[in-house]
C-alpha cells in the first residue's frame, strides 16, 4: 500500500502561489529526494506533509487516512516525524534530556508525573542506543546548544527517529555544513534507512548527498512539479538541466 | 560533583528555614518576617513553574494570589472559622478562575499572553475594589482572624505564637516546593521545559503545546493561590492591593533577581527584596527606587539572578 499520497496539493500567500498543485506519492522503505533551485516551494511542500501549514487546495493521505486537517502533534502520533532546514532541538539541555523528553513523548508518558522504575530504566537504554547510533555517546552529557552544527543536527535526527516514524521528513539535513560533516549526516541517513527499511522524504540541495543518496527524485520548480524519477533519469532530464542552469545564469 | 553541590545546597537552604526563629532574631530582626518571606517565596516559586520552567511570562499572578487571599478571608469571616476550610476555599477559587482565564487566553504567546494576564488580573482587582458589600471595597476585608488548628488531640495556637504560624506556613511551603520539585522531575515536567527550549520542536515530537501550557498555568496557580491563602492569614487582613498588578509585578522581580532557571531562586530573590524592603523602608518612602536600581543592576549584568551567578562561579 502506498504510505504516503499527496493529491494535487496548492498553497497560497496571498497572490503568491508557493506551491501549485503538486502531487507524489511514496511507497514504504523508499528514500525520496526532493529538489529544486531556491523559492522552488520544497520546503511549503513539507510544511504541509508534516501539518506546519494547511494546503489551500489539496489532499494528504497517510496510510490511507486523510490527514489533511489533522494537527501536528496528531500527525506525530500517527507517525510523521520531522527535522527543520534550521536544526530545533533544546539548546539548553543535555543530549541524553533531549532524546529523553522524545522517547518519553514517544511511549505516550507526557502527561506522567511519574514513570515506575522499569519504565524508567526502558526509557534510558532506549536513550543510549539512540545516542550510540547518532554517534553521540561521547557527549551525550554536553549541552546541544554547545555542540557543532552536525552534531546538533544528528541529535535532531535522532530524536525524530525516537518517534519510531513510519516516515521521516528530512528538510536540507546537510544545509550549512562542512564536507566531513555532510559526509558523516549521509551516513547516518543511509544507515537508518538500510536498517529500519525506514521511509524517508528530504530536501536537500547538494547533489552528491541527493544522487548518492535517493532512490527516487522529485523535482519542484516555481511551485510546480517539474520531473519525476530515477537519480539517472533525473540527471538525463533536459528541463531539470534548464532549470538548474537558468537559476546559475 | 555538581549533583553533590546541589544536593548540599538544598540541605544548607531546608537547614536555615528550618531554623529561622532560631537566628532571625539574633540576626536583629523578628520572626514575622521570616513568614513574610517564605509567603512570597511560594508564590515567586509558582509563578517560576511558568515563567523559568515552561517559558511563560505571567504579569497577572496577583489575581490568584488574591482571589487565595479573599477566598480564604471570606469564608473564615462569613462562613465557618476554620483556617484548612478557609485555605481549601481559597485554592479552589483561585484555581477555578485559573482554568477558565487559561482556557482564554492560553493560545497567546509572549507579550500577548503577559498583557492579557494583566488586563484579567485587573479584572479582579476593580471587582474587589467596587464590591463594597461583600469585599469591603478599599477597606478590605478585616475584623477576622486565622483560628487556632484543632489537630484533635492537641491544638496548635498558630493565631497568638508566631513561632508557631512560621512552622504551619513552612510545613505548607515545604509541601508545596516538594510537588513542584517532583512535577519538575517527571516526564510531564520534561515536556514543560521542551516547550520553553523550543516550542516548534516540542509539538513536532508530538507535544500538545497550547494543553500543556493551560496545565502549567493552573498548577502555577494553584501554588500562587496556596500562597495567597496563607498571605491572608499572616495579615489577619486582606485588600485589594494584595490582587493589584503591581503585586504580580513583585512576582517576577522576585523571581528574576534570584535566578528564575534555579529552583531556589525565588526563594532567594524573595529573601532580598523583603529585607530590602524591611531595611530601606525604614529609612525613606522611596524604597522602591532602590529596589528597582538593585533589580536594574542584577538584570543588565547577571541575567540569570543571583542563584545564577553563584552557580557558574562554582562551576568554573
Amino acid at each position: 500500500m502506498t504510505l504516503l499520497s499527496v493529491e494535487h496539493v496548492s498553497r497560497r500567500f496571498g497572490s503568491l502561489v508557493a506551491v501549485d498543485d503538486v502531487s507524489m506519492s511514496v511507497e514504504p522503505g523508499e528514500l525520496r529526494a526532493v529538489i529544486g533551485p531556491n523559492g522552488a516551494g520544497k520546503t511549503t511542500f513539507f510544511n504541509m506533509i508534516s501539518g506546519f501549514l494547511a494546503p489551500t487546495s489539496g489532499r494528504i493521505v497517510f496510510e490511507g487516512e486523510d490527514v489533511t486537517r489533522v494537527l501536528p502533534a496528531r500527525r506525530v502520533w500517527r507517525g510523521i516525524a520531522r527535522t527543520f532546514q534550521i536544526t530545533e532541538v533544546f539548546p539548553e539541555l543535555t543530549v541524553r534530556e533531549n532524546l529523553r523528553i522524545a522517547v518519553e513523548a514517544a511511549a505516550g508518558y507526557r502527561l506522567r508525573p511519574w514513570i515506575s522504575r522499569e519504565a524508567e530504566a526502558v526509557v534510558s537504554t532506549r536513550v543510549t542506543d539512540l545516542s550510540d547510533r547518532g554517534g553521540l555517546a561521547d557527549r551525550e552529557d554536553r549541552l546541544v546548544g554547545e555542540l557543532s552544527h552536525g552534531d546538533q543536527r544528528a541529535t535532531e535526527i535522532m530524536m525524530a527517529l525516537a518517534l519510531n516514524p513510519r516516515l521521516l521528513l528530512l528538510d536540507e539535513p546537510t544545509a550549512g555544513m562542512g564536507d566531513q560533516e555532510t559526509y558523516n549526516i549521509t551516513q547516518l541517513i543511509r544507515q537508518l534507512h538500510k536498517d529500519h527499511k525506514l521511509t524517508i522524504v528530504l530536501i536537500e540541495h547538494d547533489m552528491r548527498v541527493v544522487f548518492g543518496l535517493a532512490d527516487r527524485i522529485m523535482v519542484l520548480a516555481e511551485g510546480r512539479l517539474l520531473a519525476e524519477g530515477t537519480p539517472q533519469q533525473i540527471a538525463a532530464n533536459e528541463a531539470v538541466q534548464a532549470a538548474y542552469l537558468g537559476q546559475a545564469a | 560533583m555538581p549533583r553533590l553541590d546541589k544536593r548540599a545546597g538544598d540541605v544548607l537552604i531546608w537547614f536555615l528555614l528550618l531554623t529561622v526563629p532560631y537566628w532571625l532574631p539574633l540576626a536583629g530582626s523578628y520572626v514575622e518576617l521570616g513568614t513574610h518571606v517564605v509567603v512570597y517565596a511560594l508564590a515567586a516559586m509558582a509563578l517560576n513553574f511558568l515563567l523559568g520552567y515552561t517559558g511563560v511570562l505571567s504579569f497577572g499572578h496577583a489575581a490568584y494570589f488574591g482571589l487565595g487571599a479573599y477566598g480564604a478571608a471570606m469564608t473564615i469571616k462569613y462562613l465557618y472559622p476554620s483556617t484548612p476550610l478557609g485555605m481549601l476555599v481559597g485554592v479552589i477559587v483561585g484555581t477555578a478562575a485559573a482554568g477558565v482565564i487559561g482556557l482564554m487566553i492560553v493560545r497567546l504567546r509572549g507579550v500577548y499572553f503577559a498583557m492579557c494576564t494583566i488586563a484579567f488580573g485587573q479584572v479582579f482587582y476593580f471587582i474587589a475594589f467596587q464590591w463594597r458589600t461583600a469585599t469591603g471595597g478599599d477597606d478590605g476585608v478585616s475584623a477576622w482572624h486565622r483560628v487556632p488548628l484543632d489537630l484533635g488531640v492537641a491544638s496548635v495556637d498558630i493565631l497568638n505564637n508566631p513561632e508557631a504560624f512560621y512552622y504551619f506556613v513552612l510545613a505548607v511551603f515545604a509541601i508545596c516546593a516538594a510537588a513542584m520539585a517532583f512535577l519538575l522531575r517527571s516526564p510531564f515536567g520534561r515536556t514543560l521545559l521542551a516547550i520553553r527550549e523550543n516550542e516548534r520542536r516540542a509539538r513536532f515530537l508530538g507535544i500538545p503545546v497550547d494543553r500543556h501550557i493551560w496545565m502549567s498555568w493552573v498548577i502555577s496557580c494553584f501554588f500562587v493561590s496556596v500562597a495567597g491563602a496563607l498571605f491572608a492569614l499572616m495579615n489577619n487582613f486582606v485588600d485589594p492591593r494584595a490582587l493589584r498588578w503591581d503585586q504580580s509585578g513583585n512576582f517576577v522581580i522576585m523571581a528574576v533577581l534570584g535566578g528564575m532557571r534555579s529552583f531556589w531562586g525565588p526563594l532567594i530573590g524573595a529573601a532580598i527584596f523583603l529585607v530590602l524592603q524591611d531595611y530601606i523602608s525604614s529609612h525613606t518612602e522611596n524604597w522602591m527606587s532602590f529596589i528597582g536600581l538593585f533589580f536594574v543592576l542584577i538584570v543588565l549584568f547577571f541575567p540569570r539572578g543571583v542563584l545564577g551567578v553563584m552557580r557558574r562561579r562554582t562551576a568554573s
